[in-house]
């Protein structure tokens, strides 16, 4: 673009040329520098801007929703889905059982935070996880794309539905509630229910607003939807705490004869308060160390913990069944399922010794004992299961597009608080509870049924239902279960006690996945 | 304003192999205008593929209403400034069209998915974008029609300067009610129309710093000093630079746009050292944009008032991410999108700048400051390239044009013209880019709005009349003949010095 020279102009006009030429240079710069840094954003730092989730998530999205995801599988069905739309985002996600995996399988918006399963496995549910790298390989050839992998729940469908149906329809006044059933042989979670639930499908709306909206409301919502009260929460266990004690007398060298002090009440040192039985306990003052488990004698356990065990026998029990620590899932290092630990708490007196009265207290659940559903269940599957502890799993297989199995369940020893003579005895003793204690509302015909009931007082609040408990059949553990319904009130381990019944016959019923 | 003119007539100096009547090229731009908008309609045809998965039966109609618009502006050209350059207007015609293009686009994006392809073409954006774009074309050959010697604006060129003023102050002047934008104090807006005076201030004050700088600069570009080798002007020489900076700074306090500031500014020290051709003229001026808004940064950062809007801005170019989801919102999901089209782009009609479940815009003002960010991530670095040439032709066209010009008026003005085309592309692209801190301005023959592409197809009516006179052989006198030379030569012969 050279410009001709004008020779004929007069001076003042050839000196103007030049800075004109000159600003086409500083223009010609400007551009590269714009030219330049486009570069820069568009092919630099594109990869990082195109999957920038935290704050491109609606192009990431976007993208994600250009492939069908994977289905969640429940005992061959599926509880998430994702059908074609005419939408913008080509798949809209569905959960055709509604409120009953939502505490499971979580949901997966467009514009809010994915949750649990769909959070969990995302990568391999929408296909990005490098285990697909050969099949997008072959997409490239086909131009067809296909479906991400599905995730097959260890969730049994009976089990959790039984669940779900026994919280919701309870004859109590509780509203709230949690349970957990395991399978104590392989640490397969075989229902995770905690109620209220709520409908995940209008949170993946494709409507913003309205998912929004939803979430929101639920979000407010006083009594916690959200909240998987299964993992996420602790609660004071009460007297289901009384198995843990009876395992501590057990290897502390008592024996299930061994004779308790038990009575009305029981005051500890330090203290004027006295510790006193449930209405309706009938303890006397020398009770066998199985009697005490099969009434519930709250002071019989409350001595024995003061007089006998010991805080730190205590703690040290209930450590080696896993309270302190969060029972992470399979495949879940990082807690997206945002599982929570129980406590004993630290029982010890502002000077620094023990604090006998919050000793006693504690021996029976209360104090500051804190238990999650989920941890209360792997007590009582570690019992069923001579001791050994699984590690739980919600993930049974993980499937590629064409269903052949890409992982699957890796069924680990999580620890074993206690040894299998131990355990057999703890057995005796639940069984005793179920059988002709206060857990007779378990009782399943024909099957190995044991079990402990607790009533959990919690402030002014009406009282915590719980039970804990498991079924053997043929010698072999089937399935251990805990119940939890919250400020239950009277009859709330009764009550609590029955479902665990059913979920235990639902889960006898299903049968071990094949 | 006294020296004495040195007479110097000879208007139309001869031409070496005079006689050989040049062509007008007229039919290469006929030529290069048809080329510009099947370009256009194919960009169209792609928009409407990406988005519905089908060609509506009348995609190419808001195609032919430009070309229809266009051709008329060429038709004109062809009576009124035969000699015109012919790059120019198939140039324009071609982002003008894409800016269109896009805009259907949008419309197209923000309905629902089943009520797309029902979508009229007679709707949104769209369709307001092309009316804007006839009134600013007929705007432009009314231009070409009144003034048919460009020399002729030098004899209101104060009154031009006093107009460009006047344009620049309403606003800052203004409620903020009938004023403010975005934050930008830089608009008129009454009943529902929103004027963006700024835009012709710039046409304004050009012409006048043209002819002021053209009398002046002998005397600017006297030296006193040489320091490092850059001759330095007499201090009693820097009053005007300093009003004008002085002007520019207050335009950034009081309508709080860097953009706007730095336009103004950057236009005069440019047309100042055309003139003079005195770099140290662009080290004040550097040195002096610099200092001022630092100035007002530290300024805002520490006292706020109404420097605060232009601190946040500079804290959002300095880290966008940092508050990604507040004041950086903007930046963030434009650089975003310009990294997700990545080298090819989404493709036209499959990038996001308009997501219908949310009802609005990722990008916000995608139609507007950041429709380049918009396209960006439809037509990836490729695409945008093409465009930053497209702009880049305009401006060297123009610049050659000011070469080529005879008289000093004329080459000060089609330098400033093309210059400032050329800045305002730097300023607002270097903005959604992140390379500079980030300005309310608009892009050029792109954005949606009818004072940008009013006053930018003015500007290209001006840079048509100037070419047409750079190119027109000197043996042929003035369109038709009818019009006299100038009646005063005094702007083309040097002013006199008086030492």
């Amino acid at each position: 673009m050279k410009p001709r020279r004008r020779s004929s102009d007069d001076r003042g006009v050839g000196n103007v040329n030049a800075p004109l030429r000159k600003a086409g240079v500083v223009m010609m710069v400007l551009f590269g520098l714009l030219f330049a840094n486009l570069n820069y954003v568009q092919v630099v730092k594109a990869d990082d801007y195109r999957t920038d989730e935290e704050h491109n998530r609606v192009r990431v999205q976007q993208e994600e929703y250009e492939r069908q995801r994977g289905e969640i599988i429940v005992d061959g069905q599926a509880v998430a889905q994702s059908v074609a739309t005419k939408d913008t985002l080509k798949f809209l996600r569905k959960y055709p059982f509604s409120a009953t995996y939502a505490h499971v399988v979580g949901y997966r918006p467009v514009n809010l935070a994915a949750t649990d399963i769909e959070r969990l496995e995302n990568e391999f549910l929408s296909g990005t996880s490098d285990s697909f790298a050969a099949d997008r390989l072959l997409e490239m050839f086909t131009g067809k794309e296909s479906p991400g992998g599905s995730v097959v729940l260890s969730v049994r469908k009976q089990v959790q539905e039984a669940a779900y149906k026994a919280l919701l329809n309870n004859d109590t006044s509780s509203k709230t509630g949690a349970v957990v059933a395991i399978d104590p042989a392989t640490g397969a979670i075989l229902a995770m229910v905690s109620t209220p639930s709520f409908d995940p499908n209008p949170l993946v709306s494709h409507d913003f607003d309205k998912a929004e909206a939803a979430f929101n409301k639920l979000d407010k919502d006083p009594a916690k939807p959200l909240l998987n009260r299964a993992v996420s929460e602790t609660f004071p266990p009460g007297s289901t705490f009384k198995v843990l004690v009876a395992a501590g007398a057990l290897q502390n060298g008592a024996s299930l004869d061994t004779v308790l002090t038990g009575g009305t009440s029981y005051t500890a040192p330090d203290t004027t308060t006295p510790i006193r039985n449930s209405p309706g306990v009938g303890c006397p003052t020398e009770i066998t160390l199985l009697n005490a488990l099969r009434v519930s004698c709250n002071t019989a356990f409350a001595r024995y913990g003061v007089e006998q065990l010991g805080a730190d026998k205590l703690k040290q029990t209930a450590q080696a069944f896993g309270f302190e620590t969060a029972p992470l899932f399979d495949r879940d290092p990082d807690n997206i399922m945002r599982v929570t630990e129980s406590h004993t708490g630290a029982i010890e007196s502002p000077g620094g010794g023990v604090d006998r009265p919050a000793l006693a207290q504690s021996c029976i659940g209360q104090r500051e004992v804190r238990m999650t559903p989920l941890q209360g269940a792997m007590v009582a599957a570690a019992v069923a299961n001579n001791g050994v502890q699984m590690r739980p799993y919600l993930i049974d297989t993980l499937q590629g597009s064409d269903l052949s199995p890409v992982v699957r369940a890796e069924q680990k020893v999580l620890r074993q608080p206690v040894s299998a003579q131990v355990a057999a005895q703890l057995r005796e003793m639940m069984n005793s509870v179920v059988n002709n204690g206060t857990g007779t509302n378990a009782q399943i015909d024909g099957v190995e049924v044991g079990g402990k009931t607790g009533t959990a007082q919690n402030g002014d609040a009406p009282d915590h239902g719980w039970f804990i408990g498991y079924a053997r059949k043929n010698g072999q553990p089937v399935v251990a279960v805990a119940v939890l319904l919250q400020n239950a009130g009277s009859g709330g381990s009764g009550e609590a006690t029955q479902i665990g019944g059913q979920v235990m016959k639902a889960a006898i019923a299903a049968g071990k996945i094949k | 304003m006294t020296a004495p003119a040195v007479a110097a007539p000879a208007p139309h100096p001869a031409v070496a192999g005079a006689g050989r009547r040049p062509r007008t090229r007229r039919g290469a731009e006929l030529a290069l205008l048809i080329f510009a908008m099947l370009v256009v309609l194919l960009y169209s045809g792609a928009v409407e593929t990406g988005l519905l998965e089908q060609v509506t039966p009348d995609f190419w109609v808001p195609v032919a209403a430009l070309f229809l618009i266009f051709f008329a502006v060429h038709f004109a050209i062809r009576f009124l400034a035969p000699y015109a350059d012919p790059v120019l207007l198939p140039t324009v015609a071609l982002i003008n069209g894409l800016g269109v293009a896009f805009l259907r686009r949008l419309d197209l994006g923000a309905a629902a998915p089943e009520q797309r392809a029902d979508l009229t073409v007679l709707t949104g954006m769209a369709i307001r974008q092309i009316q804007w774009t006839a009134v600013a074309a007929f705007g432009a050959v009314l231009l070409l029609l009144i003034i048919r010697d460009h020399r002729s604006l030098s004899k209101y060129a104060y009154t031009l300067g006093l107009v460009g003023i006047v344009l620049v102050m309403i606003p800052a002047l203004l409620p903020a009610q009938y004023s403010v934008v975005n934050g930008a104090k830089l608009w008129i807006l009454v009943g529902g129309f929103s004027i963006q005076p700024g835009e012709f201030a710039k046409l304004a004050l050009l012409s006048f710093f043209a002819y002021y700088l053209v009398r002046k600069r002998e005397v600017l570009s006297l030296a006193s000093k040489r320091i490092l080798g850059v001759d330095f002007p007499r201090g009693r020489d820097l009053g005007p630079v300093l009003l004008v900076w002085l002007l520019s700074l207050m335009v950034l306090v009081f309508e709080r746009d860097l953009g706007t500031s730095l336009m103004y500014f950057g236009m005069f020290v440019v047309t100042l050292y055309i003139a003079t051709e005195r770099s140290s003229w662009l080290i004040i001026g550097l040195l002096l944009f610099f200092g001022g808004a630092f100035l007002a940064w530290s300024l805002g950062e520490t006292m706020g008032g109404p420097l605060t809007s232009f601190t946040e801005r500079v804290d959002v170019w300095l880290d966008p991410f940092a508050d990604a989801d507040g004041s950086g919102y903007q930046l963030v999901q434009s650089l975003l999108g310009l990294g997700t089209g990545g080298l090819f782009g989404a493709g036209p009609g499959n990038g996001l700048p308009y997501l219908e479940p949310l009802h609005r815009y990722v990008v916000p003002e995608v139609h507007n400051d950041f429709v380049f960010a918009g396209m960006g991530e439809e037509i990836g670095l490729f695409g945008l390239t093409a465009l930053l040439v497209a702009y880049l032709l305009i401006i060297q066209r123009g610049l050659r044009t000011a070469v080529t010009v005879r008289d000093s008026f004329g080459k000060l003005l089609a330098g400033g013209l093309a210059f400032t085309l050329g800045l305002q592309v730097f300023v607002i692209i270097g903005g959604v880019s992140g390379l500079i801190p980030l300005t309310g301005q608009t892009t050029p023959f792109l954005s949606a709005g009818g004072s940008s592409l009013m006053a930018n197809w003015l500007l290209l009516a001006l840079l048509l009349r100037i070419s047409d006179a750079a190119r027109r052989p000197a043996s042929l006198g003035q369109v038709g003949g009818t019009i006299a030379p100038p009646p005063t030569k005094l702007h083309e012969a040097p002013t006199e010095v008086v030492r």
